[in-house]
């Protein structure tokens, strides 16, 4: 991967999640060899946004490649509070750090932030717009259980508003997949994600429900439907209601469908289907930390290598 | 003499914005933020006959040039548009517009959660796709509606 910034995955190529996942296999086989290779450097975690899992899991990631990490903690207690525009916030961390990871509300905030600074930003999730990083360690999930091609794949839930299911059938254009999408009339992609993925002429059919799919998938990627979404609750609890998921659901299922799911859930997901087989959500969330690791480690060293006019690292 | 010359006397110097889709030349001056305050001479014509469009607007501006960037926006609201510019009462050079590859600065984003709209010191910038017009920043594509987000 030769990119300064991981923004959206529209602009990965299969090359670039091919080289960061092969790394995570490394990383995850023997994460000694990879403990102090970035001593020294700092990775600036800015969250302008609520985060448990992408927050907590960029910091091990940092740490355990040898880094430092600095917070900008709550948005109520920065410089944010005062007024300061993103773009003079990220000038500011910009040299406090050797790379930026960036959760923001609006969409667009990544890609303005990349235009702002030199060192490598990571978007961990542009309001309803893309996720990357969760991408990367959705398809190291995938491909533990299945490889990536000859895939045949269902995600279900809020595909309107839903960041990672953005940036999944984005990546997922760059391998041989069917792409089943399974959500209310209210909540489709929009139009600027299904733009591309017709663009790419990849393969994608939309359905408003989960049970005349279901016995052709290998893998089904399960998101949240947010309250906030509807208007009216009473709309909220019936849609939802019709988009859940329990150990019933799944008699139908092949016996090695693998069940997804980005974190946190509500109740779309019954706790009696963590008892199956199919459930791959905890570790998916686990994975977040090897794939970090390997995409700070390739962002990192591909910024080096700049600073070095190109001369290749001896590690 | 033509019907839109009977309505629309000549110019002496400036530009003649002709073949405009009917029913956009409030927008086109809206693209060149002429309200009539600036004291530039501002003839327009409204839904005249036109062979080419069964039915055009036409704007004659005098004493006034288009950026480059005008022009860009120009041809997505009026991508069938010619651009006269006049001297003298003659007529010295005559350009169709050609769609850019993006157009920055011009357009205002419809989506009231993208980064351009959060007071940002940023200028917007489009790509030009195959029917409309999206934002690099965050995606959203805009088609028919272009003339209502010319924020001149």
């Amino acid at each position: 991967m030769r990119q300064d910034h991981l923004i959206t995955a529209t602009q990965l190529s299969r090359d670039d999640i091919e080289t960061v996942l092969d790394r995570a296999r490394a990383v995850a086989d023997d994460p000694a060899a990879y403990a102090d290779r970035h001593a020294g450097r700092v990775l600036a975690l800015c969250f302008f946004e609520p985060s448990t899992r992408t927050r907590m899991s960029f910091d091990s990631a940092a740490k355990r490649l040898g880094m430092d990490t600095i917070d900008m903690g709550d948005v109520d207690s920065s410089s944010v509070s005062k007024g300061e525009s993103l773009s003079d916030t990220v000038r500011v961390i910009e040299g406090y750090a050797d790379a930026l990871v960036l959760r923001h509300p609006s969409e667009g905030a990544a890609t303005l932030a990349g235009e702002r600074v030199d060192v490598p930003v990571v978007n961990a999730g542009d309001g309803a717009g893309q996720h990357p990083s969760q991408t990367l360690l959705d398809l190291h999930t995938i491909r533990e259980d299945h490889g990536l091609d000859d895939l045949t794949i269902g995600i279900m839930g809020d595909l309107k508003y839903g960041r990672t299911v953005h940036s999944l059938a984005a990546a997922l254009t760059e391998f041989d997949a069917n792409q089943h999408f399974i959500s209310p009339e209210s909540l489709r992609l929009p139009r600027s994600v299904r733009f591309d993925l017709h663009e790419t002429g990849a393969q994608i059919r939309e359905h408003e429900e989960l049970e005349p799919v279901l016995d052709e998938l290998d893998v089904l990627y399960v998101t949240r439907i947010q309250k906030e979404r509807f208007p009216d609750e009473n709309e909220y609890h019936r849609v939802a209601g019709e988009y859940r998921i329990d150990a019933d659901t799944l008699d139908d299922a092949a016996d090695d469908l693998t069940v997804m799911h980005p974190l946190p859930r509500v109740d779309e997901i019954a706790p009696d289907v963590d008892e199956t087989d199919h459930a791959r959500y905890f570790e998916q969330a686990h994975n977040g930390v090897p794939v970090r690791m390997a995409l700070l480690d390739t962002l990192v060293e591909n910024a080096n290598l700049d600073g070095d006019e190109g001369t290749e690292v001896d590690r | 003499m033509s019907e839109h010359e009977l309505r629309v006397s000549k110019i002496r110097d400036g530009t003649v914005i002709d073949h405009v889709e009917g029913g956009q030349a409030l927008n086109v001056l809206a693209i060149l933020g002429i309200d009539g305050s600036e004291g530039f001479g501002v003839s327009v014509g409204m839904n005249v006959p036109s062979d080419r469009l069964g039915r055009k607007d036409i704007v004659k501006v005098e004493d006034r040039e288009l950026s480059q960037s005008e022009v860009d926006v120009l041809s997505l609201i009026a991508p069938e548009a010619t651009i006269n510019i006049v001297r003298d009462f003659e007529v010295v050079e005559k350009n169709r517009v050609t769609r850019p590859d993006s157009v920055t600065g011009v357009l205002s984003c419809p989506n009231r959660n993208c980064i351009t709209n959060a007071d940002e010191p940023i200028e917007t910038r489009f790509d030009v796709v195959a029917d409309g017009v999206r934002c690099d920043y965050c995606a959203t594509i805009l088609r028919s509606d272009i003339a209502e987000h010319i924020d001149v």
